[in-house]
């Protein structure tokens, strides 16, 4: 990045003549197709997008036309009686994405921490290769690692610590299957990890040295230092990787659809299942019978575009006030 | 006067060092672990099932023992293949205007924050997206609609990490290539984009390997096959789709076979993102610096 940082100073410093040179060429035919072409290739970005909400607003017209905003609001789903609410889901959606993070962000922004201002440096490598490992399992793997694994373990043994001993919070009560809403939320945790311990390490890369030093030459400790020197200047873009972990818990469907348990009801407890919005659609799609039923999936599946859209945006402007722009790509 | 460090609360400002250090240090390890976990039963559990009938044969119906996912494998294939060639030449081209031509211009920045915003956009949108306008219209699933809700999904990588590696190399190069008369679209192609290709080629590996274990967007496009794929026009087998039918069945031998198919879809993913990462030296997730 610094590279870049320097190429811009020169372009600025540029001659006449390399200003010329830089801006030359550009008059032939060849030229003009080439970098209309390029301009389509770019603008092609912004045709996605809107081709993606234009065709689902169009095939959720029918669901959007019969419910209105009321869709949001119900929490009944019964495709027998034609009547459609996506409470249960946006419910469960949020549950579960609000689990994963408490469970996540502690451990990321641990990681972070770790790797970026405690560990020796021959280890560091090593360490953030191994955190970003865990993005590259695919989702339908940690499903599969999840039902035969994790879930016999929750039934097992977490389960039944948890109700004995934290059985008077009220959040663990009921039948435990081992499939539920907190199983499904630990394993969205883990996939959410690598996503903000990255983001989280490039904002704390991007405190400047001289902060840190500040603060030891007044005598802090090293957690002092990272405390007051690192996270308070990076707050901002720490919030912006958590927000960006949000984004991707809303919208994980694989692994979730596998252990979470699938029914459409408000869960009561942690161990009770429970359905999100994309595991909803990832379920019922393909048997949705008749255009209404359709229509409300499709719905689900604009409301889950529109989210992601706004929390991506939102994530993506704090990490940037943070970087100045030197951050990673999008995850 | 001589300088003395205060000594207040000296015991308690080291007790909070140290607590904060260990739980850094158990938070990393917490955070392995689960990799480790997940690999090592992989590992023993893939390994247990894979034999030559997984890579030769088609599924068998309930009942029957053996089989293999060989029409999923193929199937991934080509449905990869597709989604790279549609996807990665519009990604660099992108990539290519947001650095070359874009300056620092509004339409650019719009373009780079649409991109890294599409990123964050979950699969599964792009599956129902993809069906509503191939599958709709066309009344049937199709590898071909598989092809482009994953393409639509490599774009924006590929756009950004193009970009980023552009910006890498010297304008000095391309001020001497125009300096020698050389037209800039050809300078673009032969000189910037030459210089830039090892980076180029690491960021769309990085996007295909992250697209190759999708399988929220193949339920509803390839929907998948038992049989030997014949045309783009028709459902396929991908052995994502594969791992998650047999996953969820009730039955042991589907679930052998779950995990063989898991195993060789993370050593292929593996394999080629720790290439990557050899060969290149850069993180994974990053693409660039």
């Amino acid at each position: 990045m610094t590279i870049q940082h320097s190429e811009m100073e020169g372009a600025r410093a540029a001659s006449e003549v390399r200003r010329f040179l830089m801006q030359r060429g550009s008059g032939g035919v060849a030229d003009r197709t080439f970098a209309a072409l390029m301009l389509g290739c770019a603008l092609s970005i912004f045709a996605i997008v809107a081709l993606i909400l234009g065709i689902l607003i169009l095939r959720s017209r029918l669901s959007l036309h019969e419910f209105g905003l009321s869709f949001f609001l119900r929490s009944d789903w019964d495709p027998v009686r034609g009547s459609f609410g996506a409470v249960p889901f946006i419910w469960g959606t949020l549950a579960s994405a609000f689990l994963a993070l408490l469970i996540a962000v502690p451990l990321a922004l641990g990681v972070a921490i770790f790797i970026n201002e405690m560990c020796p440096r021959a280890l560091r490598t090593p360490i953030s290769f191994l955190t970003e490992l865990l993005a590259a399992i695919p989702s339908v793997v940690y499903g599969l690692w999840a039902i035969f694994v994790l879930v016999p373990i929750m039934r097992s043994s977490v389960g039944p610590f948890l109700k004995k001993f934290f059985g008077w919070t009220g959040l663990f009560h009921g039948p435990n299957f081992g499939i539920g809403l907190l199983t499904a939320s630990m394993i969205l945790a883990i996939m959410v990890l690598p996503v903000i311990s990255s983001i989280a390490r490039d904002v704390m890369k991007a405190v400047p040295n001289t902060q840190r030093e500040g603060v030891l030459a007044l005598g802090a400790t090293r957690w002092e230092m990272v405390r007051i020197g690192v996270l308070r200047n990076a707050r901002i873009g720490i919030v912006g990787a958590v927000i960006l972990g949000l984004g991707r818990a809303l919208g994980e469907t694989m692994a979730v659809t596998m252990v979470i348990g699938n029914h459409a009801a408000i869960p009561k407890s942690l161990f009770a299942p429970a359905y999100t919005l994309a595991s909803v659609i990832a379920n019922e799609f393909t048997e949705a019978t008749g255009d209404l039923y359709l229509s409300a999936l499709i719905e689900i599946g604009l409301a889950l575009f529109l989210v992601t859209i706004v929390v991506n945006a939102i994530a993506r402007l704090l990490v940037f006030m943070v970087t100045r722009g030197n951050t990673a790509r999008a995850v | 006067m001589p300088h003395r460090p205060s000594r207040a609360n000296v015991g308690r400002r080291q007790a909070a060092n140290h607590l904060f250090t260990i739980l850094a240090i158990l938070s990393t390890v917490l955070v392995i672990a689960p990799l480790f976990a997940i690999l090592v039963y992989l590992l023993f559990q893939g390994v247990r099932s894979l034999n030559v009938a997984f890579f030769t044969h088609l599924p068998r119906p309930v009942g029957e023992p053996g089989g293999g996912m060989a029409n999923s494998i193929v199937g991934s294939g080509i449905i990869l293949a597709l989604a790279s060639l549609l996807g990665i030449p519009v990604g660099i081209g992108a990539g290519i205007y947001l650095h070359e031509y874009g300056g620092g211009k509004t339409l650019a920045n719009a373009i780079r924050f649409t991109a890294d915003v599409l990123n964050g956009v979950p699969s599964i949108v792009m599956g129902i997206a993809a069906y509503s306008l191939i599958v709709v219209p066309q009344r049937h699933f199709s590898a071909f609609a598989a092809g482009v809700a994953l393409a639509i999904m490599m774009v924006p990588t590929v756009t950004r990490t193009t970009e980023e590696m552009l910006a890498t190399v010297p304008n000095a190069v391309r001020e001497a290539a125009l300096g020698l008369g050389i037209p800039k679209w050809r300078t673009v192609m032969t000189v910037s984009l030459k210089t830039a290709s090892p980076g180029i080629i690491t960021g769309c590996m990085l996007a295909f390997a992250r697209i190759a274990g999708e399988t929220a967007p193949l339920l509803f496009t390839a929907f998948g096959n038992q049989f030997w794929p014949t045309s783009l026009n028709e459902p396929i087998a991908a052995l994502p789709l594969q791992i998650f039918v047999y996953a969820v069945s009730p039955y042991d031998e589907w679930h052998r076979l779950a995990w063989a198919g898991a195993l060789v879809l993370i050593v292929m993913i593996m394999v080629s993102v720790t290439l990557v990462r050899v060969v290149t030296g850069r993180g994974m997730l990053k693409g660039g610096h």
